[in-house]
Order: structure tokens, then C-alpha cells, then sequence
């Protein structure tokens, strides 16, 4: 147990307790279990493949089996997901989402009329995996054999390999719908420690073995792919099993944790010695401290917390040239290029990331949703911003335009029957509500605030008064809640489209701040302007938000939908519109990518973001640290 | 009536054309008064936050460009930004439109009344005006209309008006403002006006291009210019100018509006009021003062019939689709867009590029009438010495093989097919008959004085006939861009002696190069148009083009002669351009000079019976050929100090122009690159 001095200790289990309900008040899993937040030294020379060490497993989320508890063909829990019941009504199956169990009177309506989609036009998904249409692995036998002798478990059952052939790109749950699986990783090992990493890295070298680290699988740029011409033997790298904190160092605020813990435990455990990361991103349920590492992941907090590269003090990653880490931990260092940044967005193309020293906070003291409705999109972003000129932005701010608004109410579940459909139901709101608003054009902010509760009040105050300025109006807590919830269960949405004919999908950028509303405006055009040349049918879904605010600039995400009855290569036809979309966002200003990487998907475009000497920059670290590219998932280059 | 050309994938100008309706036919129908106070609702731009014209002015004098500018100014100058902005004030206030429709209602009735007695019909395609009314609504729109007349704008916002589009604003030439009441009628129609010149001035240009940028962002109203510049004293389409597009361009190319839709506009008369205007001008006859009451002594003769006229409006261009693949937009990534940068050298390539595109757009939705044709075939036969006129029915015979070639090489062609082919010619020369003779069945030019015979210089006589030639001159030209690249083509086989088809293409390309200020060459679009001339004569059998050979059928002799004369009075305008500059230009030569120069030098010369082609002594024919010699180096315009305007001549090379063109020199060097 991290040693606990001081008196208070009631005190801070309250706001542990506290803190948790707020998690819960999102993720709403139980979390009665303690786990011992002790430095547990590895054990993994005892533990043998395919027998749980149930310590290890004690309040953890992902098993070794992963398709125990999740879809292999879609997103997150097997137990949850959106479906239309009997009499035809959306419904959230499971427990663990506070959505879960509940109506979504909207829902219907809304796809209906934003996608043309029928109830009565269903597509089916391949309920099981079919082993047989898996290309038997392809194996290394002096690998395996020396691996053996190390005792790290390790499998090259079908079912496991196709998990770890695919992020969460549409294209890839896609094909796994149709029951297509192209290349897989021959096999999957489970580290459960640095040193473990450090054996299979060397056995990889020494017999030219291809590996693939895969931290939760929660990838959206084809990072996790496997490079269809590569001959050698691939070997998925799970770090799940390396999940522990192993010290929590109260003086200077860090913890030192293992890569392949996923957000929602760590945030957990934390919790219960009061403290929390801040850091989460949208995925956080089922993506790791390592993944975050590898792809410079960003979370919705980071307003206060900081982004990853805020957060980490200390990185151990081990390459084919050995391991590299600082010798120390001091807060900043003037030694040259920061080495931390090779690794941070590394893609998994030199090394393993094995432990991670992260800063954390005291577990915040209250927490308030909130949001505000603008009258149009320009009033809103002029806002954000203001509040980022003034430094003021609360732990998060987002601000949905006029269709994400929409579809933020046609999520609204039921809570009395009041609103007979969907649309009645946006109406009255406006009508009593916001007069004078056009229905078809206003937008709303989410707002999350954070600490002190005297603090967070005055900041709220303040946050108001600026967005009034701009003619905004208070819309109450409980449509920001709901913004924020809609984050987790998006996901899941798209699985409900696919099984409708919707294919869609969200993608990001970063831009200046008097780009804003030009990327926004010109990039939903376009995709409106592909969809149409590209023969779809009905109109598409292209929609904004803005999801972060900085200094000089914002991050903006799109999302972007469509019916693709009709028409006889979706994907294709769904990969050409993101392209262009993405060409849009370059041409506008914008960047690649705000968090979620380059993988092999924007790897096109890298030349002319980084330019020719940055790409030669990159390349020799590459050539340095990884000459045999024994970390050949070809991300990035 | 389109023509029904063979429509190929290859030659994307034969497109199929719009039909016609007569807007004066209502109104000569129904009360021009109920027509003038009827409700008008247009419809507007998706995207447009309503704003008074005063708003406008706010919104420009805000905008950080002008705001950058003024602190730049103040900095350099040293005067207070307040002083500046007040001139920034006083500028937009002499420039800005008061575009009222109560204006445009009394135009509606006034000019329903001019229309209806000056023209017989005022067609206008109105499947044009249904896109035209669906792309407003979408993106912002920049109307190009060709610019023959004084008439144009009124004319573009009258048939607006009558369709219930949205009103443009209208760039216009300051030289208007000259004309006090109307200066302001207009300005109360929906027109700005523009110095001629304010080459240095940046505050003048800032606030200008933030006018015009902000009224086509906020889709305030369509914005219209003349891509020309000015009025085409020749009927030939202008050289475009790139200044106004340049500022349309820039908020689609800088990412401030999705896109921005280009429309051309042909519009075509049967008969120009300007008409022997025009001639006397390009005669030397200065230029009058555009005052009012000139502007009304210009169309003294209210009685006359100025025939119909037509208005196309073209396909919209989308600015996206011309930059697609063409423009790296993202090159405005690294600096704040409302710094004023000079744009770089591939967004100047681009904008020159799609102004020719839009003009040659224009030039192929220009209606051509049969009088087109038939001045073509008089002015040949007149400058064939023949002084006795040709016979009608010769004349008729002509008229019907040209108008067949015509319609293969996709003219736009208003021959009225139901119409016994004399009774066309006919009624043309009826119309026409203040330009020509007809007496004893045979027809020609009407060169010879009025009545009484005024006592006349030999010089003076010249220039009477020269009035007669550069008027009908000047409906000749309509037709030239349906033959330029088969001219061209056909100059240069008649130049080469053998067959082979690279030496064919460097005579081509020469010429091609030679006469790129005189017609609508694309630039670096040689092997293309080599390759549409050669397509075109292929098609009409003229030709037969191999691997390495050009060979003419024996068919094709009359083509190729008619296509080389047509070319003939510019090639020997250019020569004796040259040998001016080479025999009689003195040291000291300077701009200013040349054209007096030169007109004397080809009046000599055309007294004299050295030269055959009265129409050149037009002096745009004259300065299109230094602006070339110019552009190839020949000749050299010093700057600076007391020298200043001085024309250098480089008297070798300008003579081996001279006599490649006459085909005494091969062409040497290919200027472009190998087919
Ligand atoms: C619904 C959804 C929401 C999302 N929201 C966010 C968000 O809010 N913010 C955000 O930043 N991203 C977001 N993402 C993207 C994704 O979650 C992040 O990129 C995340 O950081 C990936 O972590 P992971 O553990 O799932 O990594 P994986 O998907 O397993 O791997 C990603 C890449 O990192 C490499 N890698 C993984 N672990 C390691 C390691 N230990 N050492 C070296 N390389 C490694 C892999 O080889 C791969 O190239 C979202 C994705 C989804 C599907």
C-alpha cells in the first residue's frame, strides 16, 4: 500500500468515493474490488501460459482472452451494444453504461431522417468467427521453442490472432463483419513485465522475428494492421498483462506504472489511494498508459492535466539496441533534443514502451457539468476563442454544432413520455426555451469544471459571463452530462448503423484559431460534395465539434456518416471521401493529426507535413535504434 | 438553333448549346409599368447574413487587412492611422455602389422602352438562368459577361431583374463617374467604380480587393466584372485582365468560402451602337470624353434597327474544380492571411490560365449571325482587288460553304435553316447596308463617298474607306476564334515546304506565339491547340495527319485558302510593323510615338499600293503586335530617367521576325517544346 502519513485518511476516501461515482457517472462500472497498490516484482519465469494468476487479475479489466468479455467484431463489452427492440425502439443493452437498460425514444427518428435508414433494411454481421477462413500461423519454430523455455505465455490460436490484426478503423471492423480477415500476427505473446519484454525483444533480433506491440487495440489509423508483405513470422506484442502500479510517490506526485494498464484502471486505482491522472481520453476504457504513449494521445481534460507528453516524467521502452531511458527525473532538462520525444508517437516502430513514471493529482474536490447554447456556430467558436485568449478554459469545453446537437438529443433517453417523437421534442425544447434561437443553426457548448468547489463556481461565473458576450445562454447541466456520455457510447452507435447500412466514422485535426470556422465549414462541404460525386444516395451526416482549445489554435474532430445502399464498395467508396476530406483539412491549414496518429493510414502525407529533412530525421533514428525493423508494422515512414 | 456539330469527346468545345427565349416579346405584350413595380423576391446565397450597405462599409473598414495596411502606411508615411483611415473612409466612399431597387425598377421601365425600339429581341438562354438561380443559392457567384458596349452592365442587370435573380455589383471604370446624373443612376444600379490606375497605391488596392472580397464572401450579391477590362473596340475578345479575378480567386484559394462559382457571359449583338465609333477610334480619332451627353449622341439615331441581341449564360466554373490538381492551397498555412503577400508565381500561372479558360468559354457561346460570315468573304474579296463586287448568288454559294465549315468546327451559328439561303443573305445586307453596296445583282463594300462628294485628301479617302473596313472588320472578327487554331495550322503549312509534321508544328508554334496578344491563346497550351487544329481539318477532310506528315487532300485547298486569308491582313500587319520599327524607327522612337508613327508609315505605304490590307491600319492591331515584339525581346521599352518610355528596337531580330513570318526564313528554333 502506498504509504499513507497522513491523518486525513477518511477524508480522502470521501473524495475517493466521491471521485469514483463521478467515473462511474460515465463509465458506471462497479468497483467494489480493491487491488493492492503494491510493487509487485515479476513473476512471470512461475506463471504458465493460459492459467489466470488471479492476484494479477484482481480488479483488472482485460483478460489475456479478450473476446471473454468483448466484441471481436465490433466495439467494446459483448454486453453492451445499441439494438431496435420489438416494438421498434432503441434500446442499450448491459449494466455498465448509464444509458444501459434504457429507451432512446429519439434514436429511431433521428436515423431515419438523417440517413434515410429503414428499420426494415438490416445487414448481418458474421456472428462468429469462422477459424477456417484464418491463415494458418506461420511460425518461427527456434522463436517459439526458445520462448517456450522462458515460460512467458504465449498462443497462436485463430481467435486471439484475429483480435490483434485490427484497431478500430471502419475498414477493419468492416471486413470482420463480412467475415474477412486478411493478414494476421502468427502469434500473440503476454509479457507481464519489463524484463519479459526484454527477453522476447532479444529472441525477436536473434531469429528475425516481426514484432507488433498492441497496447488496447483501440488504434484509428491502421496502425495495428499487419504490412501484408511482410514474409517474416509476426508477433503480436499484448502488454495487457503488464498492468500494475508499481509505486506511487506521494512527495512528487508520480506513479510509476506498468504500459499495458488501460485508463479506466488506472484511473481506478488511483482513485483509491486519491488520486487520478486526469488523463482520458475518449477511449480510456480500453486503451493503455503505452498506447497513449506510442501515439501522442491527448485527453478531453487536458486543460488541466496536460496532454501525455505533460504528463510523463519517466519512459522505459526497450528496443532491438537495448533499453533506453533518463537517469533521472528531474521536471525538465536542458540535454540536447528531449529523447522522450523519439519515443512519444513512436507507433510501436522502435520499441516497446514497458513502464511509465506519470504525474498525478489529488483526486479533484467537486465537479460540475454545464453547457451553453449559441445561436450559430461562429458565436460559439468566438467564444471558445475568448476563453482561451483569457487562459479560462475548464477542465473541458466542446462545442457541437447545429446536426451534433441533434443527434445529442436524439440520444436523450426516456425519462417521461412528454415528447411523442424526436422532433417534437427539439422543438418544445427550443420553443420554450431558447426563442429566437433558429432551430436549424444553434449550437451548444459542453462544459466540464473541476476542483475546488468554491473555485469551480467562481470559474463557471466567469466562463458564463464570457460566453453571454457572444450570445449564449446557460442551457443546464444535464445536456452537458449527456454530451460527455455520448463520447463513450459513439463507439457503439456505429456498430448499431452498420447493422443498418450506415458506415461512418470520426477523424481529427488541429488548426489555428482564425482557421476554425474555415476548416470546419469547407471540410463538412466536402464531404457533402465526395459523398455526392461518389454516387451515394442520400445525403450524409458531416458534422463538427471543436474539442479542445490552446493557446494558438483548437482541435477539431469530424464526424461523418452516410447510407450506403446502392452502392457496391462502401469501404472504398467511404476511403476515398476520408481522403479527400483529409486533403481538405491540409489544404485549410489544418494538421494530420491532433492525437490520433499517422499509422498507416495518413502515412502518405507525412512527407509533406514533416518535410524531407524531418522525414530523414526520422528515418535515421529508425535506421539507428532498429536496423533489422524487427518493429515492422511500417507505421509512420 | 445550335449548330449540330458532331459532338466528340475529343473536342469538348462542341458542346451542345442552351435555346433561346425573347425577353422583349413580353414586353411588348404586357405593361412595361407593372413590369417595373412588380414584386421582386430573388433568391439568395445559403449563406448570406443580411447586411445594409452601410454595414458593408463598416465590415470593410474593420477588416484586418485594412486595419494591417493602415498601421503599414502609417508606419512608412508617418501619418496617424486616424488620418489614414479616413482616407481609407473617403476612398470606399467614392467607390462603394448604392445599389437601391427603386433605381433598378426605374431602369427596368426606362430601358424596356430604349430595348423595344432600338432592338428586335433580347434572347437569352434560359436554361442558363436556371443554374445561374441554383448556383447563387450555393455558392458565391462572379459574373463574366464579354464586354462589347456601354450597354452590358445595364443590360446583365436588366435581364437579372426581368428573371427575378439576385441584382449584381458591377465593377466599373471611373470614366463614368465623369457623367454626372447617370455616373450616380448607376451607382444606384448596382455599380462601384475603380480608378483606371492605382498601380502603387496599396491603401487604394487594400480597400478595394477587402469591397469586393467581403461582398462575394458574405454572398451580399453576385459580384460582376468585365474579365476583358475594357470595351473590345475589334469585337475580338481581349487579353483578360487579372486584377479583379486575382480578388475573386483569392478567399476560395485562401479557404474563406468553400468554392466560388465563375460564370461567363456571351453576349452578342447583331449590330454594336458603338459601331463606327469604334472605327474612328482605332483610327485615331481620339477617344471621346465619356460624358453624358455624348453617351447620348452615341446612339443618336434612336429609329436605327440594331437588330437582336443574345445572352448565354455559360455553364457556372466551379474556382475548386479549375484549381484542383493545379494550386497547393496549403502554401497559405504559414503566414496570417490578412497580411497582403504578392501572390506566388503558380497562383499567378493558375489565375492567367482559368481567365483565358473563361474567356474562351465566352468566345464559344458568342451567337454568331450570317452577316458574320458574309464580312468575312466580302472583306477577303475586297482585298483581292476585285472592284466590281461579287455576284449575290457567288456570294450566297460562299456564304453556305462557310457556313457548313463553320458548324463542323462547332460555331455557334444563327442561320436560320428554314430560310432559303439567298433570302439570308439578303436580309443580312439589309441590315447592314450603311457598310454594304448592292447594284446590279453584285455586292461589296460601300467605300465610296456619300453624296455630295466632298472634296477629300487622297489621306482623307483612305480613312472614310478605312471606317467601312474596320466596321465590317469588326463582325469578322466574331468569327475568328472558330478558326484561329485551323488558321494558324493552315498559315504554317502554307509556310512549310515539305510535309513533316514537326517542321509544320515550329511554324505552327511560331505564329501561334507570334500572335498570342491578337487572339485567345492559352498559354502552354500550344501542342493542344496544334493538336485541336489538326483534329478539326481532319474532320472536315482538309487533312490527313500521320506519325511524322501533314498532307493536304485535294479537297482541303479551299479550306486552307480561306483559312490562310483570314489570317493574311494580321500577318502583313505584323511584318510592316517590323519593317517600320527597322527602316523609320529613329533613336529616340518612344511609346507615345509609335502608333502616330506607324499609322503614317502604313498610310504611305497603302497609298502607295505597298500594302494591301486597309484594316491594319487599326491601332489595336498595331499595339498587339509591339506588345508582342515586346514580350519576344525585340524591341525593349527603357525605364527610368529621361529615356523613360523610349522604344529600343533590336533591329536583327526584329527583321528575322519579319521575314520568318513572311515565310522568307524557316522557322528556326522551335519556340515551344517538341510535338
Ligand atoms: C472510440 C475511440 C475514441 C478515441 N478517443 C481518443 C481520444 O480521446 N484521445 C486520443 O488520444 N485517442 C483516442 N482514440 C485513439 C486511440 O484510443 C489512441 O490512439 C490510443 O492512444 C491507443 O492506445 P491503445 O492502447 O489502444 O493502443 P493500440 O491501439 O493497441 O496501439 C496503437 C499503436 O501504438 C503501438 N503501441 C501500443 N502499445 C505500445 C507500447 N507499450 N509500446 C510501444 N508501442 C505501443 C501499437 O503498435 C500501435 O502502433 C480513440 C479511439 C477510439 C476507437
Amino acid at each position: 500500500m502506498a504509504s499513507n502519513s497522513s491523518g486525513d485518511e477518511s477524508g480522502r476516501h470521501q473524495t475517493a468515493r466521491h471521485r469514483l461515482s463521478v467515473i462511474a457517472g460515465h463509465l458506471q462500472r462497479p468497483s467494489d474490488r480493491n487491488a493492492a497498490l503494491l510493487a509487485v516484482d515479476c513473476k512471470a519465469q512461475g506463471s504458465k501460459p493460459n492459467v489466470k494468476t488471479s492476484d494479477r487479475d484482481e480488479g483488472r479489466t482485460v483478460p489475456r482472452r479478450r473476446q471473454e468479455i468483448m466484441k471481436w467484431n465490433g466495439w467494446g463489452y459483448s454486453d453492451s451494444r445499441f439494438l431496435f427492440n420489438k416494438k421498434g425502439q432503441a434500446e442499450f443493452t448491459g449494466k455498465r453504461y448509464r444509458l444501459s437498460g434504457m429507451i432512446i425514444p429519439g434514436l429511431k427518428d433521428w436515423m431515419e431522417g438523417t440517413f434515410g435508414a429503414n428499420l426494415q433494411h438490416k445487414t448481418q454481421a458474421t456472428p462468429v468467427l469462422n477459424t477456417s477462413a484464418v491463415q494458418p500461423p506461420m511460425l518461427n519454430e527456434a522463436f517459439v521453442e526458445e520462448l517456450k523455455s522462458t515460460g512467458i505465455p504465449f498462443s497462436h490460436e485463430a481467435e486471439d490472432r484475429v483480435f490483434r490484426a485490427h484497431g478500430h478503423c471502419l475498414h477493419e471492423i468492416f471486413a470482420l463483419r463480412d467475415g474477412k480477415i486478411g493478414r494476421v500476427p502468427d502469434m500473440v505473446v503476454w509479457p507481464n513485465c519489463h524484463n519479459d519484454v526484454v527477453k522476447i525483444v532479444e529472441l525477436a533480433c536473434k531469429h528475425n522475428v516481426c514484432l507488433i506491440p498492441y497496447g488496447g487495440g483501440t488504434s484509428v489509423s491502421s496502425a495495428l494492421e499487419c504490412p501484408p508483405e511482410e514474409t517474416r513470422s509476426i508477433v503480436s506484442l499484448d502488454t495487457s498483462q503488464m498492468n500494475r502500479i508499481l509505486w506511487i510517490d506521494e512527495k512528487n506526485l508520480t506513479a510509476h506504472v506498468e504500459s499495458g494498464i488501460v485508463g479506466q484502471d488506472l484511473e481506478r486505482l488511483l482513485n483509491e489511494s486519491g488520486y487520478c491522472t486526469g488523463h482520458e481520453p475518449d477511449s480510456m476504457e480500453f486503451s493503455s498508459l503505452g498506447g497513449w504513449v506510442a501515439t501522442r494521445a491527448s485527453g478531453m481534460k487536458k486543460n488541466i492535466y496536460g496532454n501525455i507528453e505533460d504528463l510523463v516524467v519517466h519512459i522505459k521502452m526497450v528496443t532491438p539496441r537495448g533499453v533506453i531511458e533518463k537517469s533521472c527525473q528531474g521536471p525538465r532538462m536542458s540535454t540536447g533534443p528531449d529523447i522522450h520525444h523519439f519515443i512519444l508517437g513512436s507507433e510501436g516502430t522502435l520499441g516497446v514502451v514497458t513502464e511509465v513514471t506519470i504525474k498525478i493529482r489529488p483526486i479533484p474536490e467537486y465537479q460540475k457539468y454545464g453547457s451553453v447554447v449559441f445561436p450559430n456556430f461562429e458565436q460559439g467558436v468566438a467564444c471558445l476563442r475568448e476563453v482561451a485568449r483569457q487562459r479560462c478554459a475548464p477542465a473541458s469545453i466542446r462545442l457541437m454544432d447545429n446536426e451534433q446537437f441533434k443527434f445529442g438529443h436524439a440520444l436523450k433517453p426516456q425519462v417521461s413520455s412528454i415528447f411523442t417523437s424526436f422532433l417534437d421534442g427539439l422543438k418544445k425544447f427550443y420553443i420554450t426555451k431558447f426563442k429566437g434561437f433558429d432551430p436549424n443553426r444553434l449550437c451548444v457548448a459542453t462544459l466540464l469544471f473541476e476542483g475546488a468547489r468554491e473555485k469551480v463556481l467562481q470559474h463557471e461565473k466567469q466562463v458564463y459571463d464570457i460566453a453571454a458576450k457572444f450570445g449564449g445562454l446557460a442551457a443546464g447541466e444535464d445536456n452537458g452530462q449527456r454530451g460527455y456520455m455520448l463520447t463513450f457510447v459513439i463507439a457503439y452507435l456505429r456498430d448499431l448503423g452498420m447493422d443498418y447500412y450506415v458506415i461512418g466514422e470520426s477523424f481529427e485535426t488541429s488548426v489555428p484559431w482564425d482557421r476554425v470556422l474555415d476548416i470546419c465549414r469547407n471540410v463538412k462541404a466536402r464531404i457533402i460534395r465526395e459523398c455526392k460525386d461518389k454516387g451515394v444516395q442520400f445525403p450524409p451526416l458531416s458534422t463538427c465539434r471543436v474539442t479542445q482549445t490552446y493557446d494558438a489554435g483548437a482541435c477539431v474532430y469530424f464526424y461523418f456518416a452516410f447510407n450506403y445502399r446502392g452502392l457496391s464498395d462502401p469501404v472504398h467508396v467511404y476511403e476515398q471521401v476520408e481522403h479527400a476530406a483529409r486533403e481538405e483539412i491540409l489544404a485549410n491549414g489544418g494538421s494530420l493529426s491532433h492525437h490520433h496518429g499517422v499509422g498507416k493510414l495518413r502515412k502518405e502525407w507525412m512527407r509533406e507535413t514533416v518535410s524531407n529533412v524531418g522525414v530523414g530525421m526520422l528515418k535515421s533514428v529508425k535506421d539507428y535504434v532498429d536496423p533489422n525493423n524487427i518493429f515492422g508494422n511500417r507505421n509512420l515512414l | 438553333m445550335a449548330s449540330k456539330a458532331v459532338y466528340s469527346h475529343r473536342d469538348p468545345m462542341l458542346k451542345k448549346r442552351d435555346d433561346f427565349e425573347d425577353i422583349l416579346e413580353e414586353r411588348r405584350n404586357t405593361s412595361d409599368l407593372r413590369y417595373a413595380l412588380r414584386c421582386y423576391t430573388p433568391a439568395l446565397y445559403k449563406g448570406l447574413t443580411p447586411c445594409t450597405a452601410s454595414q458593408l462599409k463598416t465590415m470593410v473598414l474593420q477588416s484586418d487587412q485594412l486595419l494591417y495596411v493602415i498601421n503599414q502606411v502609417s508606419k512608412e508615411t508617418g501619418t496617424a492611422t486616424d488620418e489614414i483611415q479616413s482616407e481609407a473612409e473617403a476612398i470606399l466612399e467614392e467607390m462603394a455602389h448604392r445599389l437601391q431597387l427603386s433605381t433598378i425598377r426605374f431602369f427596368a421601365f426606362t430601358l424596356s422602352k430604349i430595348f423595344k425600339t432600338l432592338f428586335r429581341s433580347i434572347c437569352v438562354n434560359e436554361e442558363g438562368i436556371q443554374r445561374l438561380q441554383q448556383t447563387i443559392q450555393e455558392q458565391p457567384v462572379v459574373l463574366l459577361p464579354s464586354h462589347r458596349s456601354y450597354m452590358d452592365f445595364l443590360l446583365m442587370s436588366y435581364i437579372l431583374y426581368t428573371y427575378d435573380l439576385a441584382l449584381p455589383v458591377i465593377a466599373a471604370g471611373m470614366d463614368f463617374m465623369g457623367m454626372k446624373i447617370v455616373g450616380e443612376m448607376l451607382r444606384m444600379s448596382g455599380a462601384f467604380f475603380i480608378r483606371r490606375s492605382f498601380g502603387g497605391d496599396k491603401l487604394y488596392w487594400t480597400v478595394f480587393s477587402e469591397y469586393v472580397k467581403i461582398m462575394l464572401k458574405n454572398g451580399f450579391a453576385p459580384v460582376e466584372f468585365f474579365l476583358e477590362g475594357t470595351r473590345s473596340r475589334t469585337a475580338k475578345s481581349l487579353t483578360p485582365k487579372l486584377g479583379l479575378l486575382n480578388i475573386v480567386m483569392d478567399p476560395f484559394l485562401k479557404g474563406e468560402v468553400f468554392d466560388i462559382s465563375l460564370v461567363p457571359v456571351s453576349i452578342s449583338y447583331e449590330r454594336i451602337l458603338e459601331e463606327a465609333l469604334y472605327a474612328r477610334e482605332l483610327l485615331g480619332v481620339p477617344k471621346p470624353k465619356e460624358s453624358t451627353s455624348g453617351l447620348f449622341k452615341a446612339r443618336k439615331i434612336l429609329s436605327e434597327n440594331y437588330g437582336s441581341i443574345h445572352v448565354y449564360f455559360g455553364q457556372p466554373v466551379s474556382a475548386r474544380s479549375l484549381a484542383e490538381g493545379r494550386v497547393d492551397r496549403s502554401q497559405f498555412n504559414l503566414t496570417p492571411r490578412h497580411i497582403p503577400r504578392k501572390p506566388s508565381e503558380g497562383i499567378q500561372d493558375f489565375v492567367n490560365d482559368s481567365a483565358f479558360r473563361l474567356v474562351r468559354s465566352q468566345e464559344e457561346n458568342m451567337v454568331l449571325k450570317p452577316w458574320v460570315l458574309l464580312a468575312a468573304l466580302l472583306l477577303q474579296n475586297q482585298a483581292a482587288g476585285n472592284k466590281l463586287g461579287v455576284l449575290v448568288e457567288d456570294l450566297t454559294e460562299q456564304a453556305v460553304w462557310l457556313r457548313d465549315l463553320s458548324r463542323q468546327f462547332g460555331a455557334f451559328l444563327h442561320w436560320p435553316d428554314h430560310i432559303p439561303p439567298s433570302r439570308v443573305v439578303s436580309s443580312s445586307l439589309s441590315l447592314h447596308r450603311s457598310l454594304v453596296r448592292v447594284s446590279e445583282g453584285r455586292v461589296q463594300l460601300n467605300l465610296e463617298p456619300g453624296f455630295p462628294p466632298p472634296a477629300m485628301t487622297p489621306e482623307e479617302e483612305l480613312l472614310s474607306k478605312a471606317v467601312v473596313v474596320l466596321s465590317c472588320a469588326s463582325y469578322r472578327n466574331q468569327v475568328l476564334h472558330v478558326f484561329i487554331r485551323a488558321a494558324l495550322l493552315a498559315s504554317a503549312i502554307h509556310s512549310v515546304a515539305g510535309s513533316r509534321k514537326q517542321e509544320i508544328f515550329n511554324a505552327f508554334s511560331f505564329l501561334r506565339n507570334m500572335f498570342s496578344n491578337e487572339f485567345i491563346l492559352r498559354p502552354g497550351a500550344e501542342v493542344q491547340d496544334f493538336e485541336e487544329a489538326c483534329y478539326l481539318l481532319v474532320k472536315s477532310a482538309v487533312l490527313q495527319v500521320h506519325q511524322q506528315e501533314v498532307l493536304v487532300t485535294d479537297r482541303g485547298h479551299r479550306t486552307l485558302a480561306f483559312l490562310t486569308s483570314i489570317l493574311d491582313p494580321f500577318v502583313q500587319g505584323y511584318q510592316m510593323v517590323c519593317r517600320f520599327l527597322c527602316e523609320e524607327a529613329a533613336e529616340s522612337l518612344t511609346e507615345k510615338q509609335f502608333v502616330p508613327g506607324v499609322r503614317k508609315f502604313f498610310i504611305k505605304h497603302l497609298l502607295t499600293g505597298g500594302l494591301k490590307y486597309v484594316e491594319v491600319l487599326s491601332s489595336d492591331l498595331q499595339k498587339n503586335a509591339l506588345a508582342a515584339l515586346l514580350r519576344l525581346g525585340a524591341v525593349q521599352k527603357l525605364r527610368g530617367g529621361a529615356d523613360e518610355g523610349t522604344l529600343k528596337v533590336n533591329t536583327v531580330m526584329v527583321n528575322s521576325l519579319e521575314d520568318t513570318l513572311g515565310g522568307k526564313l524557316p522557322t528556326q528554333k522551335p519556340l515551344a517544346a517538341r510535338l
